[in-house]
């Protein structure tokens, strides 16, 4: 199908874009780089009125590095975080998600931001926001806020943005000593939506492991922290907890069901993960160590 | 209220002055407006890949670029890169493999494989199919796609450049 009819404006500064926003509330969508937006208003899941284009904002794309957090601009695209040096060495498993984020030609269009604040529960980098323990950056024409990601996704397609705010940046932590991360999902194909995913992130000390974020998606309506991954942190973890862990991460769930997968082969796929994601990393295999 | 925009971009190397309704996105405006028919439309929602073009040297979805999008921008489509000459090797490898059967998957197909060759000289069978994973074929089953990729990628090394 084709979208409906609806009034374009391009911005030429993020202030025009705060303006057009809180003129339009509402009515009005924020166009990034239109991969999630355009299909749904082909689809005509969403019709706004007017479409703020913020493709030609050079203030909010960029990667700088400063005071141990790297700061990503909200129009930065999938395929230049995937060919940064500095996100490669600084937080590779935003470098190891990024591969999985659809395709070639959508990966030279799409924008962190635009995936952020469209908040696919299946989509790989909200997942990746959590784990790495990212501040979201937006304003509106009054404020600008700094909210935590675990915060910021609040159900399907739903997040703390309100419909005057847009996001400007995203800051990650870059951990300090040893640590270590880990990234896999299941899809049918590569490329797909995940039927189950997870993104994680640890920090070691000595040979325990000091913090453990495992960010899951596709397995609830927004992407969740594992809770029982606090039982493998800061003990020496045998075989044995691992499997309790997992077993114990899998009552935490209620996953959807549709017609990829039912809940039951959600919470057994996320589990397989939990299990691998726990050995990979209390394995030491894969820790690097930032002095 | 929508009213047309004006727009100017090159395609396939000739400027191009438009003005189009803002919901018409870039595969129906090269199509429609421009008769560059060989930019296949499919699924409409980034799916399917048949309508890949180049946009500023990327291959991007024209289903998922607005036209007014593309302004100011450099597109490239399957009929520019087949009368430059630059993919004549690609297509006929395809003929000979039998790459494609009904075709209209064939334009955009033409379109990543070369984006992925112009990036890696030497994909493996593995790479080829990762690069393509988003372009549908329904007659082919792939196989003869990826040989088809793998042959000319092949040739192209043992070309004296």
């Amino acid at each position: 199908m084709k979208a409906p009819a609806f009034a374009y404006s391009r911005a030429t500064s993020v202030n025009g874009a705060l303006e057009l926003l809180s003129a339009h509330g509402e009515n009005a969508r924020l166009l990034s780089g239109g991969q999630s937006l355009l299909p749904a208003m082909n689809l005509r899941l969403i019709c706004p009125e007017i479409v703020i284009d913020i493709g030609d904002l050079a203030e909010l794309r960029g990667i700088a590095v400063r005071d141990g957090i790297v700061s990503i601009g909200a129009m930065t695209r999938h395929v230049e975080l995937l060919e940064s040096a500095q996100i490669a060495t600084s937080v590779p498993l935003l470098a190891e998600a990024i591969r999985h984020v659809a395709h070639p030609a959508i990966r030279n269009r799409g924008t962190l931001g635009g995936s952020l604040a469209h908040a696919d529960p299946a989509a790989e980098l909200p997942a990746c926001m959590i784990a790495l323990d990212a501040t979201i950056v937006v304003r509106s024409q009054s404020a600008e806020r700094r909210i935590a990601a675990v915060d910021f996704f609040q159900g399907i397609f739903a997040t703390a943005l309100s419909a005057k705010e847009l996001i400007v940046s995203v800051e990650l932590p870059i951990a300090q000593g040893a640590s270590a991360y880990f990234f896999h999902e299941f899809a049918r194909r590569h490329g797909d939506y995940a039927l189950a995913g997870v993104a994680a992130h640890a920090t070691m000390d000595g040979q325990v492991l000091s913090e453990l974020r495992m960010a899951f998606f596709a397995i609830a309506d927004r992407p969740v922290l594992a809770k029982a991954a606090a039982k493998l942190v800061n003990v020496t973890v045998t075989p044995a907890l691992i499997s309790e862990a997992a077993e114990a991460f899998g009552e935490e769930l209620d996953p959807p069901e549709d017609q990829q997968a039912s809940a039951d082969l959600r919470r057994h796929l996320a589990r397989v993960l939990f299990r691998r994601c726990a050995e990979e990393l209390v394995d030491f295999g894969s820790v690097r160590v930032i002095q | 209220m929508t009213v047309p925009v004006a727009i100017a971009l090159e395609v396939n190397g000739e400027r191009v002055d438009a003005h189009v309704l803002p919901r018409l996105n870039l595969a129906d405006f090269l199509r429609e407006h421009l008769q560059l028919t060989g930019t296949h439309v499919g699924c409409e929602h980034g799916v399917c890949g048949a309508c890949t073009v180049r946009m500023n040297g990327e291959i991007v979805r024209a289903c998922l670029v607005l036209a007014v999008q593309a302004s100011a921008k450099c597109v490239q489509t399957i009929e520019g890169l087949s009368d430059s000459g630059e993919i004549a090797d690609l297509q006929a490898a395809f003929r000979e493999r039998n790459a494609l059967q009904c075709g209209y998957c064939t334009p955009a197909m033409l379109m990543a494989a070369q984006d992925l060759l112009g990036r890696q000289p030497e994909p493996s069978r593995e790479e080829i199919r990762e690069h393509l994973s988003g372009n549908y074929c329904r007659c082919t089953g792939y196989q003869a796609i990826v040989d088809a990729v793998e042959a000319t990628a092949r040739a192209r090394k043992a070309r004296p450049s």
